[in-house]
């Protein structure tokens, strides 16, 4: 055991204690070392990257970072410009992936998206158990018991950021025998074959574009129609870079793509056949393909949380949790990165977070830091005041280059409150959905960006007076500034009670 | 699919889906999606724009609150969020997880589309719609 004792946070009790070392934990570890929280980190990985020291397949991220967008690396205006780096205080540390990109494209390799991940940690001087494998979870009185590769740890609050990405197939008959996304062979295995990809998602459709030059037919099937990013106006849908299978479908060039269930998948001789029904009309169709794929998805790796109480939704078995990210069935149990996506927010005109993806997940983190400092671990954190000439600048200043809420459009919001006695302050980006539903909060104001699907964003404003929240949406902006002079009078009209002396002032 | 294996199983439970062989209930179950609110979570929000969207209860129980009053709970198989989908508007209630809620969501844009193509299920639609204008007729009783 002499050896266990070695390396950063070994077994024992800890305050909180983050699993994972993907950029998810990596994001929320460096927000409560800042913050000075007492945790431990574990992981069962050998060193930092998660599920990006292996994946995407085909070697290239589907999130950008643009080297030149008008705003200088270190600056806080240019995350929004830079989808992958992790956030954080110091502008030294910052925008470290535009700094590793070898300017071939403006999306990272995957080897430069892991690369830049370990850097990160090192400049943050970040602590990480690695190789300490997660096992199993209990309870005993307050405290959660982690069992582990390497003993047990106890911890009264856990966060789990270990991602979606465990492969997951249906059980449609004869699927099992099926390679998944995640055995795909090396492309050239794949020439002049008939390969029949399960799932028309992102994973599926960048496997067609990877087998595009040498398949004899692709053939992409599940039962929802295809949808495409450039008309969802969201990352909702297949991503640009993997739209060629979907013009070679529509100009007849050999690519099909059906609407169909995948009845099932029997062997014959050296190839499948595969057994589809129409999902429009209920009509068989079968195939007779070299390979089979199953582009169908992750599910969350939790192990044994079902059975201590977590609640699980949808065929990826996300946590379902608060706005907070708290488990909305277990409290004490918390999620980072990815797993925040079951966090479901307003999903205004239907349009989900970004908190599936780095850029939408690292603001999340920081939100969840200072919310457990302030709940779970009695900090008092600073809230700034404000003069009333300041709350417009501000808000307009938020909605035009504020990276969280042009990442987390109706997701995340800067709000500003009105204390009776300490008059307005700022408590700093919050999720929306806590402002919105909070029906015994402070008087305040929360701004945030949203989307509807069909038109630019725009800045929408939520006021809540006397316990009841009013939305007032404002208009667009060709050039999506919204500082000029009419959203300034604009906003003033909708503000001017809530700002008015005599409402700010303390109740007698 | 975005829903878990055991949707389909519970579909056929619901009287929404009772006229549908098990095919089209699992067509069906592909059509939405699932979404899972902690007690006292809301899931739509009454004057809030953009919350349009058709929810069918899988588990648990929602209350539907107009102008902070409690007025109405729904149950397993019951659904909401089809009056702001149908009509375009802002939620004219707040919808609240009482309990734990399971739901199944299919976006308000692809409402229409759905019931058109699934005139059972349109029918059933309304059935509940009746018994909505019943039920807020007895409340201005």
């Amino acid at each position: 055991m002499a050896e266990l004792s070695e390396g950063p946070f070994p077994p024992g009790r800890y305050e909180l204690i983050v699993v994972g070392s993907g950029p998810g934990a990596l994001q929320l570890t460096y927000c409560l070392t800042r913050l000075g929280l007492d945790h431990a980190v574990i992981s069962d990985d050998p060193a930092p990257g998660g599920m990006f020291r292996r994946w995407p397949i085909f070697q290239r991220m589907l999130s950008w970072t643009k080297p030149y967008a008008g705003f200088e690396h270190r600056s806080r205006e240019y995350e929004r410009f830079d989808w992958n780096s992790l956030a954080c205080d110091e502008e030294e540390h910052r925008a470290v992936m535009a700094e590793v990109m070898d300017g071939t494209s403006y999306f990272p390799s995957r080897p430069e998206m892991e690369r830049g991940l370990v850097i990160f940690a090192e400049r943050a001087g970040l602590q990480v158990r690695y190789g300490c494998r997660w096992e199993s979870t209990g309870r005993e009185g307050q405290d959660f018991i982690l069992g582990t590769s390497d003993g047990e740890y106890r911890a009264p609050l856990l966060v789990f950021a270990v991602g979606v990405a465990e492969p997951w197939k249906p059980s449609t008959p004869g699927l099992e025998d099926a390679a998944h996304y995640g055995d795909l062979r090396p492309v050239e295995t794949y020439a002049d074959r008939r390969v029949f990809i399960i799932g028309k998602q992102n994973s599926g459709f960048e496997i067609a574009t990877g087998l595009l030059p040498v398949a004899r037919q692709i053939v992409l099937a599940s039962p929802s129609p295809t949808k495409l990013s450039v008309n969802t106006r969201s990352l909702v849908g297949v991503r640009a870079r993997y739209v060629q299978p979907y013009e070679d479908s529509v100009l007849a060039g050999g690519v099909v793509i059906l609407d169909a269930s995948i009845e099932s998948v029997e062997p014959a001789g050296a190839a499948f056949r595969v057994t589809t029904r129409n999902a429009h009309d209920g009509s068989a169709l079968v195939f007779e393909v070299d390979d089979v794929i199953a582009a169908t998805g992750f599910v969350a790796p939790l192990r044994d949380l079902p059975e201590l109480g977590v609640a699980t939704f949808g065929h990826s078995r996300l946590p379902a949790q608060t706005p907070f990210w708290r488990s909305a069935t277990v409290p004490g149990i918390y999620f980072a990165g990815t797993l925040t996506q079951g966090s479901l927010g307003l999903r205004k005109h239907g349009i989900p977070s970004n908190s599936g993806a780095v850029q939408g997940y690292r603001y999340n983190a920081r939100v969840l830091a200072r919310h457990l400092a302030q709940t779970r671990f009695n900090r008092d954190l600073e809230r700034p005041r404000l003069g009333t000439d300041q709350v417009i600048p501000l808000l307009l200043a938020e909605v035009s280059r504020g990276p969280e809420l042009w990442h987390q459009r109706s997701y995340l919001a800067r709000v500003l409150t009105i204390d009776a006695e300490q008059g307005l302050g700022d408590e700093g980006v919050l999720p929306l959905a806590h402002f919105v539903d909070d029906d015994r909060g402070p008087d305040g104001v929360a701004i945030a960006l949203e989307s509807n699907g069909r038109d630019e964003p725009y800045p929408a404003v939520y006021i809540r007076r006397a316990n009841k929240v009013s939305e007032h949406l404002l208009p667009s902006h060709p050039l999506l500034d919204f500082e000029g002079a009419g959203y300034v009078s604009e906003l003033a009209a909708q503000l001017g009670e809530l700002l008015s002396p005599s409402l700010s002032r303390p109740v007698p | 699919m975005d829903v878990r294996d055991d949707v389909t199983e519970l579909l056929a439970g619901f009287s929404l889906f009772a006229d549908l062989s098990s095919a089209e209930r699992e067509r069906v179950a592909h059509t939405f999606k699932e979404a899972w609110f902690a007690e006292g979570e809301r899931i739509l929000r009454q004057g809030i724009s953009g919350g349009s969207a058709f929810y069918v209860i899988l588990e648990g129980s929602a209350g539907i609150r107009v102008d902070g009053v409690e007025r109405w709970s729904l149950k397993p198989g019951e659904f909401f969020g089809e009056i702001s989908s149908l009509l375009g508007e802002v939620a004219v209630a707040d919808i609240m997880a009482l309990t734990p809620l399971r739901c199944l969501v299919l976006d308000g844009d692809q409402l229409e589309s759905f019931l058109v193509s699934h005139p059972k299920v349109m029918y059933r639609v309304l059935q509940g719609e009746a018994r909505k204008v019943r039920n807020t007729t007895q409340w201005q009783n």
